[in-house]
């Protein structure tokens, strides 16, 4: 085998107990030197308490964390090349942005017109030129956001941990940083590890997603591959929505009853008379609600199995009187074999 | 102040009423400093003179007192900012088992009638062999002045988001700078207004100390023994002025900075 860089982030059978509470099971992992990688669950799934250990704040109950091949398990925060963006942010509120900025080079005793002119980088690379002078209390959410940023890239660190730091912002300011935090992270070329608990967040940004569920990793993977292959039903259901068929019409359909996932949008909503191709399958139902979204329109179907499927369609042609009739009324659903994906459980 | 535009005139009199129940006495004391009488509170005062003052600044035994009460208030002091900070430090920090019981032990101290915590320190002091002393004084001065210092410094950390420390120590900087640079400005004015509170209650504290000192006497023992003996009684009346004149300031001061909010001004470097 050939010498490939070490993972920037290596976990070694890693959990945290707290008393009787597994936060953190078992976990391996390996993120990629330079990637974009988010952890992505829903609260409890122990995906910040991951965040904490990498960062030093908290230590694993077992097994070891590797930064670039050296083991960090048991080093304090302050020796690690690892920064933090925090979801408070955390600024300090007595010192003015410039010292925000360039507190970790303070405590690394740069002098003082050093670190001055290199606060000053930071902040034009996260577009805050000209406010140095001011206290975080005179800023904006999204002004703070990126002080904490810049505050947090000043000592080149190896990897970047961003802690939920999108949360407080509104939807136009989340979306507009999302954007920005992946070109930053393209122009400084440093590891981000990103965790969230907003899917289209960890989609939009990502190289590679960890799915979290009851501390444990239940799929790592592109985000494509999250979302057209979900390994677990947890995954299909948390990342975007799915439609979980099994048992006698997942047998009809495919063989057997191993359950399946199928996105909504992979669904075709047809006229109960028309013939699937050769290469789609078919079921029957009935429409049961018709909601009308503008750019798209969701249909939740009742199948004869007993199933209630999620049928998302474009508006290309239709208009709002058009789909709302559809309700009530017998439908056949079709869609490609290719776009089942077998999940187990 | 509010700013209520109109209060009732019941509740205009009820609160000069209040006011002039607290401050009138001690008016009177301002007034008889000025009095040739030397044994009697005659009134209308039978003239004015202004020796006292140079008889006070005259007198050996109350310099003695005056300093004796500086030194003791100071030590004080500085003891109540490290052991209330750290008390408070720990309860912030930490949950351990029994803290909210130590939270209710640290506090008591100021609740207690004084000559409960007079009477329970000379019974220890007494039965430990221990020679009363300076320090047997600061000793039972620091036991309330433990509490302000505490309750001021524990009422910051509680305002302070906890993340700055993990920031902190996240951007490299070790325990010792992390107090330096961030914990300290955070807590610098509680640490002033409670400083000085406990400064304050130290200076004129007499229950305490009578039980915890031995042949010497702070400035409020001093002023005590001056109305069971009088001599030059009007002495006693300009002592009591400059005691309030001097506590006024730093309760004032404290005050003030206890009602800034945590808008705190770090040092400029």
């Amino acid at each position: 085998m050939s010498n490939p860089p070490a993972p920037a982030i290596r976990f070694d059978q890693v959990s945290r107990h707290f008393g009787d509470v597994k936060a953190v099971d078992l976990v391996n992992l390996e993120v990629r030197d330079g990637e974009f990688f988010s952890m992505l669950g829903p609260s409890g799934s122990g995906k910040t308490t991951c965040l904490r250990m990498i960062a030093g704040f908290d230590r694993p109950t077992s097994g070891q964390i590797f930064l670039y091949g050296q083991d960090v398990s048991d080093l304090p925060p302050y020796e690690r090349d690892v920064n933090t963006v925090f979801q408070d942010y955390a600024l300090f509120p007595h010192m003015n942005v410039a010292d925000n900025v360039a507190y970790g080079l303070m405590v690394k005793k740069v002098n003082k017109s050093e670190r001055m002119r290199r606060a000053e980088e930071m902040l034009e690379l996260t577009r805050l030129a000209g406010f140095g002078k001011r206290k975080p209390s005179q800023l904006s959410g999204g002004q703070r956001q990126r002080v904490a940023l810049a505050r947090a890239l000043i000592n080149h660190p190896k990897v970047l941990l961003l802690d939920e730091p999108l949360g407080a912002l509104d939807l136009k300011l989340r979306q507009q940083m999302q954007v920005e935090l992946k070109s930053i992270q393209q122009r400084v070329g440093i590891t981000f590890i990103f965790v969230t608990h907003d899917q289209e967040e960890a989609l939009t940004m990502s190289d590679r997603i960890a799915v979290f569920n009851e501390g444990k990793i239940c799929q790592v993977g592109a985000p494509a591959e999250i979302y057209e292959r979900p390994a677990s039903p947890f995954v299909a259901g948390f990342v975007g929505t799915s439609n979980l068929i099994g048992g006698e019409v997942a047998k009809r359909l495919t063989g057997s009853d191993t359950m399946f996932s199928i996105r909504p949008e992979k669904i075709h909503l047809g006229k109960v008379e028309s013939q699937p191709e050769a290469d789609m399958v078919s079921v029957e139902g009935v429409v049961r609600d018709v909601v009308y979204l503008g750019l798209f329109t969701r249909y939740l179907v009742e199948t004869e199995g007993g199933n209630d499927l999620v049928v998302v369609e474009q508006n290309l042609k239709t208009t709002s009187m058009d789909v709302l009739s559809v309700k009530g009324q017998k439908v056949r659903l079709l869609w490609h074999r290719d776009h089942m994906n077998p999940v187990g459980g | 102040m509010r700013s209520n535009p109109e209060a009732s005139w019941g509740l205009k009199l009820a609160a000069l009423g209040g006011l002039l129940f607290l401050h009138v006495p001690i008016l009177i004391i301002f007034l008889y400093t000025l009095t040739p009488d030397e044994t009697t509170y005659t009134f209308p005062l039978p003239g004015i003179t202004f020796k006292w003052f140079g008889v006070a600044w005259q007198r050996e035994d109350l310099w003695r007192a005056l300093t004796l009460s500086f030194q003791v208030a100071a030590v004080a002091t500085v003891a109540a900012l490290i052991l209330g900070t750290l008390a408070a430090a720990a309860v912030y920090r930490s949950n351990f088992f029994g803290r909210e019981a130590i939270s209710f032990l640290l506090i008591l101290p100021i609740a207690l009638p004084g000559i409960v915590t007079g009477i329970a320190l000379r019974t220890a002091i007494g039965g430990f062999d221990i020679p009363f002393s300076f320090w047997t004084i600061v000793i039972g001065h620091a036991t309330f002045c433990v509490v302000v210092v505490y309750n001021n410094v524990l009422a910051r950390f509680r305002r302070m988001q906890g993340s700055q420390i993990e920031a902190s120590m996240d951007l490299g900087a070790n325990s010792i700078q992390t107090f330096r640079y961030v914990i300290l400005p955070n807590i610098a004015t509680a640490l002033l207004a409670g400083g000085m509170l406990a400064f304050a209650l130290s200076f004129d504290e007499v229950i305490v100390t009578t039980f915890t000192a031995g042949q010497q006497s702070t400035l409020p023992i001093w002023i005590f023994s001056q109305l069971v003996r009088p001599r030059d009684r009007p002495v006693t009346n300009v002592v009591a002025m400059f005691v309030m004149l001097i506590t006024f300031v730093p309760i004032f001061l404290a005050q003030r900075l206890s009602a800034q909010n945590s808008d705190t001004e770090g040092e400029t470097k």
